[in-house]
């Protein structure tokens, strides 16, 4: 496996970091809530098979601009942009919570876009009887067991990595928590309900059984709205952070999923 | 200077275990604790108390905005402004504020101040807050990231709408508009004078001097903790070459006066502890939405005093003051005899460098007689020994400029 590379792209005259890691067809990652901080040992499971791209989406850590980005439109265009800055064009795409939630936009918008999608607890939608918790009325201390059922794995994938100013990487957490804010305040509802009729993209996914962000019906309820092929594969023991706190499953669903044979739209 | 009467209108029947039974005093603040038939004596009493204040001359009456809120009962303070503008004569009608970016089009915020201009006879200082998260990114959903540079949109349309007398377009990155043209326009010229209450972001400050409005520090914790925000303010203000004019700037102080001191201490022990006990009884959740606090703010490591609060709450440590001693001790409420009240105000404004000194004579539960005799004692015996401060140097740019008090009209019996 090859080591670590990074370079930038241009999203909107700001620079967007990309990490790439591992050798063979690109499989590109968009990051959860806090984007990705460092790098994760379930992206070393999938660079053991294929090249991962992880491009930083805008605000989140490695990347500036979110407080350029105004509404759903906005937000598509920079990941469009993004992607394809990046090399991701018609590749296969894995991404976790709100960085799923625009994967999914994107899929809505554009067919030619993404060859197979993988949605960890894509955010986007809500229903009242089973609300979306509110991610932004959490005290700090409640926060890391709202997001992951292993706080222990969280907790290592947020920390400062060595040399790294642990001020400004505090700072770069708080970002990436803005940018997500500023995209799904108050509600996480996008209106992507009415646009996930046009996702044709072959899709799986993921969805930690403890999951206490978006609760795991969520998944039905996004499956049999997609038109295209679609694949649900529950993690037990994990929550919203599936691909954190169980990076052997995740991954081994997600490249089994994107190498499998017979994908067909339905 | 200027000595201006506050009211917060606070619910004042909290129950006394509130703090142990409820989360919140504010966005999800339980309403079967509210009463309407009791909220219709307490606005009414709020009201008389507002205007006796006025009749006893404070140079000014403020109201003010909160959401969702057990200590505020003013989500809209133009409604008692407007009551204000028939039921005063000449008391400046200080609206500190409308929250601007809670209102769309945001030209609704022009007309309603123009109206109250135009009935008061030009008596309106126009307050612009940002905003508390809890008011505007929970209880009116706005989006916290967002919430400044629509707030500085917000503001630019409206200082337009009330100075450009032709009718234009507004092609915002928040709001369009195709015909913007205000109508009824301020009465005085160009806008009434413009204060902003904020916490204590140097954005806020160096915004303050370039526009030349009024920074108002609106802290509930007193004149201590007041001291380093206000200590900042003025270096900028050094930096920025502007002059240190205290009526560039406001503050809000509580007090009690009494005969005496120990009759002080005993009077205003119950009501003070209520407000820091019950009424700023916060759920820290709702204190720091992201994005809220500019990142330069929060590098300063100058939170909010709303956010300050809530973690001194949520640590347990350097917790706010509760009990009545520390509250006194602490600054937060200035007690004691007419003298000695005095003495402390000169020295507050005088260390702050404040011209407008907004106070709170009703706080917590004080009840209607309480008030009323504090705001005249106040009013008797304070007020004559401050009221010459600064004069004698400085000029008050923003204060309003009503039309002559012979010209201006009055509430009239019309039934024969």
């Amino acid at each position: 496996m090859s080591e670590l590379q990074e370079r930038s792209v241009r999203v909107g005259g700001e620079r967007c970091r990309v990490w790439e890691k591992g050798r063979g067809a690109p499989l590109g990652f968009l990051g959860g809530l806090r984007g990705l901080p460092r790098w994760t040992p379930f992206l070393d499971r999938l660079a053991e098979r294929r090249r991962v791209v992880a491009p930083s989406l805008p605000g989140f850590p490695g990347a500036l601009g979110h407080d350029r980005l105004d509404d759903v439109p906005d937000w598509i265009a920079a990941t469009l942009d993004l992607l394809e800055a990046s090399g991701l064009e018609g590749a296969d795409l894995v991404a976790a919570s709100v960085g799923a939630t625009l994967a999914a936009e994107v899929a809505a918008f554009s067919h030619a876009t993404l060859r197979r999608l993988v949605l960890i607890a894509p955010l986007g939608l809500f229903d009242e009887r089973e609300p979306v918790a509110d991610l932004w009325a959490q005290r700090a201390s409640e926060l890391p067991s709202l997001l992951s059922a292993r706080p222990d794995r969280l907790e290592a994938a947020l920390a400062p990595p060595e040399g790294e100013d642990p001020g400004e990487f505090a700072l770069s957490l708080h970002r990436a928590s803005e940018a997500a804010a500023r995209l799904l305040w108050p509600l996480a509802d996008l209106g992507l309900a009415k646009r996930l009729h046009r996702i044709r993209t072959p899709t799986l996914l993921v969805w930690g059984s403890e999951d206490r962000v978006v609760p795991p019906s969520y998944a039905k309820r996004f499956a049999s709205a997609v038109s295209g092929w679609v694949e649900l594969r529950q993690i037990d023991g994990a929550g919203h952070t599936a691909e954190i706190d169980a990076p052997d499953a995740v991954a081994e669903a997600t490249l089994s999923f994107l190498a499998g044979p017979g994908v067909q739209a339905r | 200077m200027k000595l201006l009467w506050f009211h917060l209108m606070p619910y004042t029947e909290l129950p006394e275990d509130f703090r142990e039974k409820h989360p919140s005093v504010w966005v999800d603040i339980d309403s079967r604790l509210f009463d309407p038939r009791r909220a219709h004596s307490m606005y009414n009493e709020f009201m008389d108390e507002l205007e006796h204040a006025a009749e006893l001359g404070f140079h000014g009456v403020c109201v003010n905005e909160h959401h969702s809120n057990g200590y505020g009962l003013m989500p809209s303070p133009n409604l008692i402004a407007a009551s204000l503008a028939r039921r005063t004569r000449d008391a400046a009608i200080v609206v500190l504020g409308n929250s601007l970016a809670l209102y769309n089009p945001p030209t609704r915020v022009a007309e309603e101040m123009a109206m109250i201009d135009c009935i008061s006879g030009g008596r309106l200082v126009a307050g612009f807050p940002v905003g508390t998260p809890m008011d505007t990114c929970y209880a009116y959903g706005q989006n916290p990231s967002q919430i400044r540079q629509r707030y500085l949109e917000a503001h630019d349309l409206v200082v337009r709408a009330w100075t450009d007398p032709d009718p234009f377009v507004w092609n915002g990155r928040f709001h369009k508009l195709r015909y913007v043209n205000v109508w009824p326009r301020p009465l005085q010229l160009p806008h009434p004078p413009i204060w902003i209450p904020g916490g204590g972001s140097i954005e806020t400050w160096r915004w303050c001097a370039e526009r030349d409005y009024v920074y108002s520090y609106l802290s509930y914790f007193g004149y201590k903790a007041g001291l380093a925000t206000m200590r900042g303010f003025w270096a900028e203000m050094d930096r920025l070459g502007k002059d240190r004019n205290p009526y560039r700037a406001g503050f809000l102080q509580f007090v009690g006066v009494a005969e005496s001191r120990a009759e002080a201490m005993r009077i205003y022990r119950e009501p003070a502890e209520y407000f820091y006990n019950r009424s700023l009884h916060l759920d820290p959740r709702f204190a720091s939405p992201p994005g809220y606090s500019s990142e330069s703010t929060i590098r300063a490591r100058v939170g909010s005093q709303v956010a300050q609060a809530a973690a001194r709450q949520a640590s347990g440590e350097g917790a706010l003051a509760q009990d009545f001693a520390s509250i006194v001790e602490r600054g937060y409420v200035i007690v004691g005899s007419p003298d000695e009240v005095a003495d402390q105000l000169r020295r507050v404004a005088t260390e702050l460098n404040v011209g407008h000194l907004m106070l709170l004579l009703q706080f917590g539960n004080m009840n209607r007689e309480l008030t009323l005799a504090n705001s005249e004692l106040f009013a008797r015996r304070v007020m004559p020994q401050l009221a010459d401060l600064f004069d004698d140097r400085f000029e008050d740019r923003w204060w309003p400029r009503p039309v002559p008090r012979e010209e201006r009209a009055a509430p009239r019996e019309l039934a024969r």
